[in-house]
């Protein structure tokens, strides 16, 4: 019981209250730059979310039972080069293996190896000490809330491309104003799943 | 002439090419970090050390590196000196250690640093790969500093904490909260694009697509398609 409500709100804060674009800016690239179709950003967010979760469970192990406690030093350099073994494993292995997957997400993988929010992830993981298990329905839930960050915003870019906007707002910095209206509704999730 | 060249390389980063305003890159920790000024700087500074020492010892190694795994050396390399600066931080620093957290280890994955060293250090010498490095990281720490400084002045009513307006308007907290970021970063943007207009270059409207390391992966998707329609003569 009690390590299933635990597991639920970590689920619920990643997802909604620590929403890793909107209140953590991590993955902003993405964010701003493929979420200007629904489609395209629901591929890259289910790479990202893959990723992030096969990412944490190799990156945990390897810190708590390799780097710590002496070499917790190395963690950056260790948990970088790890990632993008894991992204190139992850490409090769859907090319052979499941196809369709790989050719819908394929593009995505490489773009991901210097996606911050998959490098973050792992190490907010291991700075907020969550034991194993927490620690991948964490990486889950960051990349559910990374889903629905993007599919929500990619509706509200659709509508942008309609807008009249005055001409010195035109391009990115109405982009950049909406992702404050989104963020900004985000923030009335504080307090959900504390 | 010759001198005119280096100072060249050199300004292009902090006006004509700033990394946050004009390629827009490393865009997390400009949101993320510039809550204060002070950390604005850090930040800034932080990232100007890696930069300038990534770009250094890759353009030494430009001809040993072989391309096809030009990209995870680089980013070994990055990493390396991301470890140094972040012991560096947390042993004499540690409050901005504390400010920054994760972000300073995040700076390996800033694409400002590897945008510089697949673009420039790996195809230039070392003083200008050098200079490169300089000018972009003190581009990159105005533009933070700037923006922690409106930041902190609209958010908390000081600058570097000392008190400007906090004692006769109460601030408003939103501008340290995250859409408060999202906002000043679309103004400062927005004011920049209205300068170069002025000075007959074009406006920013997309994200730096031309200067991202990952362009030609990207090409297939969306990327290239968007900035080639929403170039605004």
């Amino acid at each position: 019981m009690n390590s299933s409500t635990t597991i639920a709100s970590i689920l619920l804060a990643a997802i909604l209250t620590n929403n890793m674009v909107l209140s953590k800016f991590l993955g902003i690239c993405p964010f701003l730059g493929v979420s200007k179709k629904t489609n395209t950003a629901f591929s890259m967010s289910v790479a990202v979310t893959l990723v992030m979760v096969v990412a944490t469970a190799v990156t945990w192990p390897i810190y708590n039972y390799i780097l710590a406690p002496d070499y917790t030093y190395l963690e950056t350099i260790v948990f970088i080069l790890v990632i993008a073994a894991i992204v190139q494993l992850i490409e090769i292995f859907l090319k052979r293996y499941i196809k369709p997957i790989y050719n819908a997400l394929g593009i995505y993988l490489p773009l991901i190896t210097t996606n911050c929010a998959v490098l973050g992830i792992t190490m907010l993981n291991i700075t907020n000490e969550l034991n194993f298990i927490q620690s991948l329905f964490n990486a889950l839930g960051a990349g559910l809330g990374f889903m629905l960050a993007m599919l929500l915003f990619s509706g509200v870019r659709e509508r942008l491309e309609t807008a009249d906007v005055p001409e010195f707002m035109k391009g990115l910095p109405v982009t950049l104003v909406a992702a404050a209206l989104v963020s900004l509704s985000f923030l009335g999730f504080a307090g959900i799943g504390g | 002439m010759k001198n005119n060249k280096y100072s060249g390389y050199f300004t292009n980063g902090i006006v004509k090419e700033n990394p946050v305003l004009r390629l827009v890159l490393g865009t997390c920790p400009t949101l993320a970090v510039t809550t204060a000024a002070i950390n604005g700087i850090g930040m800034g500074l932080s990232a100007t050390l890696v930069l300038v020492c990534s770009n250094l010892v890759i353009s030494l190694l430009r001809n040993v590196i072989p391309d096809k795994v030009r990209i995870p050396a680089f980013i070994t390399i990055i990493a390396g000196f991301v470890s140094v600066v972040q012991m560096l931080v947390k042993a004499f620093l540690p409050s901005i250690d504390k400010a920054l957290g994760i972000y300073l280890p995040l700076i390996v994955v800033n694409c400002i640093i590897l945008a510089r060293a697949e673009m420039f250090a790996s195809k230039n010498s070392v003083l200008p790969s050098v200079l490169d490095g300089l000018g972009m990281g003190v581009g990159f720490t105005a533009v933070l500093t700037l923006m922690g400084a409106i930041r902190e002045l609209l958010g908390a009513g000081t600058i570097f904490s000392l008190p400007v307006t906090a004692n006769f308007i109460s601030p408003m907290i939103i501008f340290l909260l995250p859409p408060g970021g999202f906002f000043v970063f679309g103004m400062l943007v927005a004011a920049s694009n209205a300068i170069a207009k002025k000075n007959g270059k074009k406006a920013v409207m997309h994200l730096g697509c031309e200067s991202c390391p990952s362009k030609e992966i990207c090409g297939k998707a969306e990327c290239v398609k968007e900035e080639e329609a929403g170039v605004n003569e």
